[in-house]
Order: structure tokens, then C-alpha cells, then sequence
């Protein structure tokens, strides 16, 4: 899926990174705890949250991940979209709810990629 | 590469949106010296959970990054209050993170596991009223 799918699947807005809409997304993740993310996530993911703040924007540089979607209409402030420009990393924003928004992404065929998912 | 190359980054409390400046100042170098992108993602996310660790439980502190054709190595020194129960921390889930770190996005107790699960090796020293010092090393696959 690309993030442009992901962006009409949620009729999001693009806060930051019009040129990468085209970029192809393997896994998704919806967490507010950074931990978590720095722990399951896996190659090419977009990352779901309801966490605003800068440390969103390190945790996704850390892991690769190339898309965050702010839901519940959070606004990522000035410094955040400064760190997600020199990173390259897509930012959109939707007024979904987090289990909405994971819930329609994951019915278009994405999926976390966990081992639990497939054995499960 | 076959000379070691030094990096040292003070971490300071006072801004947490500063947090992760030096690991993703060592991601950057890393990438430039074109090591292998999962030994860089192994690094990035030991010594970030380590980074944040710093600020949110220990006063901040200075890491120390080897770096060779063999292995990055990543030394954590800070001033915080020492960990009482090692093995207690070591457990996922176990947090003794205040709600305000939570607020933040961690303290969810996967930060010293999450620091063992993407290093090769791991070492933790601490010292009640004095600090802990974590090694981590992660090896760069021929």
C-alpha cells in the first residue's frame, strides 16, 4: 500500500512530505508508547499515533519507519516537522481514532507483520 | 575503517525534545561510513532507549561510541540514582517510570530490554547514589 492509499483510506491530511506519497508502506503500527514501537516494529511501516511530540519524530528516524499518522487530529508543532523534513519522513493527519484508523487500514489488507499475527 | 573512531555526546535533562540528538547524530556517521543498515538500526535503537533512559531516570550523563571495522561500541555513563534490582528492570514491562515520562511516550518498561535485545552483547554496571554504566556492543557482519 502507498501512503497515498493510506492518506484517502483516511481522508488525512498531509501535514508534511506531498513528494512521498508514492512510497510503498509493508506494515503498519498504532501505539502511544514509544517503547513499543522501538520494540515490534518492522521494515517500511507507517506508524499510528495519538502521541504528539518530538520524540515521535526520533522513534520513526530510529526505526526507518517512512509515514506517521497523527489521529484524533493531533497537530505536529513546528520543531517536529523540521526533524521530519531533515529525515524525510511523511507526516499526515486524521480525525479517526486510533482503533478506526488501524481498523480501516488493516481491512484494506495491511497488516503489523508480527509472528503472532500469521500463526494466529 | 580499520582505525578506531571516537565520538563522545554529552546528554543533558533540560530539553527533552532534545533527547536522541546523539544517537541520531551516530546513525547519521554510521550511514556515511557505509556500514551494513541493520547493524545501524541495531545501534540506533540500543543507544536511543539508552539515551532516553539518561534523561528520563538519570540526570543525563555522557556516551561514548567506539567505532572499528568489527564493532560499534556504545559505553552509557550516567548520574543518576543507581538501579536497585537489575533483574527486576530487565524484565519487559517492569517500569518504575513516573505517569509524566508515560505521558511521553515511555516509560512503558521496555527500555533496558529493548537495549538487550538489539545488542550483541550487553553490560551493566550501577552503583546505588552514583550512576550506571551500560556497555553495548553490536558486531558489523562481514
Amino acid at each position: 500500500m502507498t501512503i497515498r492509499e493510506i492518506k484517502e483510506a483516511l481522508g488525512a491530511r498531509v501535514v508534511y512530505g506531498e513528494d512521498f506519497l508514492d512510497r510503498e508502506v509493508h506494515t503498519a503500527c498504532g501505539s502511544d508508547m514509544m517503547s513499543d514501537v522501538l520494540a515490534f516494529v518492522k521494515d517500511q511501516a507507517v506508524l499510528m499515533t495519538g502521541l504528539c511530540n518530538s520524540q515521535v519524530i526520533r522513534t520513526a528516524e530510529m526505526m526507518d519507519i517512512i509515514c506517521i499518522v497523527f489521529v484524533r487530529d493531533k497537530r505536529p508543532d513546528e520543531t517536529m516537522i523540521e526533524l521530519a523534513k531533515e529525515r524525510e519522513i511523511a507526516i499526515l493527519a486524521t480525525g479517526h481514532r486510533m482503533f478506526g484508523a488501524c481498523g480501516i487500514l488493516y481491512e484494506k489488507g495491511l497488516r503489523g507483520g508480527s509472528d503472532y499475527e500469521r500463526y494466529h | 575503517m580499520s582505525d578506531t573512531i571516537e565520538l563522545k555526546y554529552e546528554v543533558s535533562t533540560e530539553d527533552f525534545t532534545r533527547a536522541g540528538e546523539a544517537s541520531s547524530d551516530v546513525k547519521k556517521k554510521l550511514r556515511q561510513m557505509g556500514v551494513p543498515p541493520e547493524a545501524i538500526r541495531k545501534v540506533a535503537i540500543a543507544m536511543y532507549e539508552g539515551e532516553i533512559n539518561m534523561v528520563i531516570h538519570a540526570n543525563g550523563g555522557t556516551i561514548t561510541v567506539l567505532i572499528d571495522s568489527e564493532c560499534i561500541d556504545m559505553t552509557l555513563q550516567d548520574r543518576g540514582p543507581g538501579i536497585p534490582d537489575i533483574e527486576k528492570a530487565m524484565q519487559a514491562g517492569y517500569s518504575t517510570a513516573p505517569d509524566n515520562v508515560r505521558n511521553l511516550g515511555f516509560g512503558a518498561g521496555m527500555g533496558l530490554p529493548n537495549m538487550k535485545k538489539y545488542s550483541d552483547e550487553m553490560k551493566v554496571e550501577t552503583e546505588l547514589g552514583v550512576g550506571t554504566r551500560v556497555n553495548m556492543k553490536v558486531f558489523i557482519p562481514e
